[in-house]
């Protein structure tokens, strides 16, 4: 199973989104509607999934700060881009 | 325990932050204005206390972890379980166990046990955040060292 597949099947079952409607251009937080809670079990669960860690402060202190957008972080295909990167940093 | 108060925690036994486990001891007051409405006549700590009594155990073993610098928050309660009433003068043995430490947030594990049997248990998320002012920081870190020395 692809990295966007776990990631969406683990999004789907958190936030109850259904899983035809999250696709690699999804926004997860202007398209997919995800809150600030289901963020952090989505987190949560794909920290587990991967054996990683999101540095979930680091990209929400650049994106208030300006220095990033939202979407370089939390679109699916980017986010899954950065899981894959923090995957094979752990290697 | 002081309810009227969110006092839930009597006395820190163990921090072990290899382990990243913590237990703690707690004794349910005789009294308290909180039974004079849960339930008149028959007195129950309420489910939510019992939650905050776990809720304040993995909090106070997070900011060990993190040397007190943030202040953890209860963010989300899961397999939230409340397994028997809980009334005046029991004796609560309360333990956390740190199951993940995020980025910003940690999960744990808590659960209360009275009389060796588990009367609650819960998966509890925290997010963690700058101390709104120093004198809170400093209020807790007070707070938590009493806990340490109460016999």
């Amino acid at each position: 199973m692809s990295t966007f597949d776990k990631v969406a099947d683990i999004i789907s079952e958190t936030s109850e989104i259904p899983r035809e409607e999250i696709t690699p251009d999804s926004h997860t937080i202007d398209d997919l509607g995800i809150d600030s809670l289901d963020f952090l079990d989505i987190v949560f669960a794909v920290d587990k999934e991967f054996g990683i860690k999101i540095p979930l402060e680091t990209w929400t202190q650049e994106v208030n700060d300006g220095k990033a957008s939202t979407e370089e972080y939390f679109v699916m295909k980017n986010l899954v881009a950065k899981i894959d990167e923090l995957v094979a940093a752990k290697a | 325990m002081q309810l009227e108060y969110f006092q839930m925690i009597d006395r820190i036994v163990e921090v072990d932050l290899e382990k990243k486990i913590m237990r703690a001891n707690s004794i349910v007051p005789d009294q308290s204005t909180v039974f004079e409405g849960h339930f008149p006549g028959h007195p129950l700590v309420p489910g939510v206390l019992m939650i905050e009594t776990m809720a304040q155990c993995s909090g106070i073993l997070i900011m060990h972890t993190i040397d007190f610098t943030k202040i953890p928050l209860l963010a989300g309660v899961k397999e939230g379980k409340l397994r028997d009433f809980v009334g005046p003068k029991t004796e609560l043995e309360i333990k956390a166990e740190i199951e993940h430490e995020g980025s910003g947030f940690a999960v744990t594990r808590a659960e209360i046990r009275s009389g060796g049997k588990r009367v609650a248990n819960a998966q509890l998320t925290f997010t963690i955040r700058p101390f709104p002012n120093p004198e809170l920081q400093t209020l807790i870190k007070g707070q938590v060292a009493d806990m340490k020395i109460k016999t």
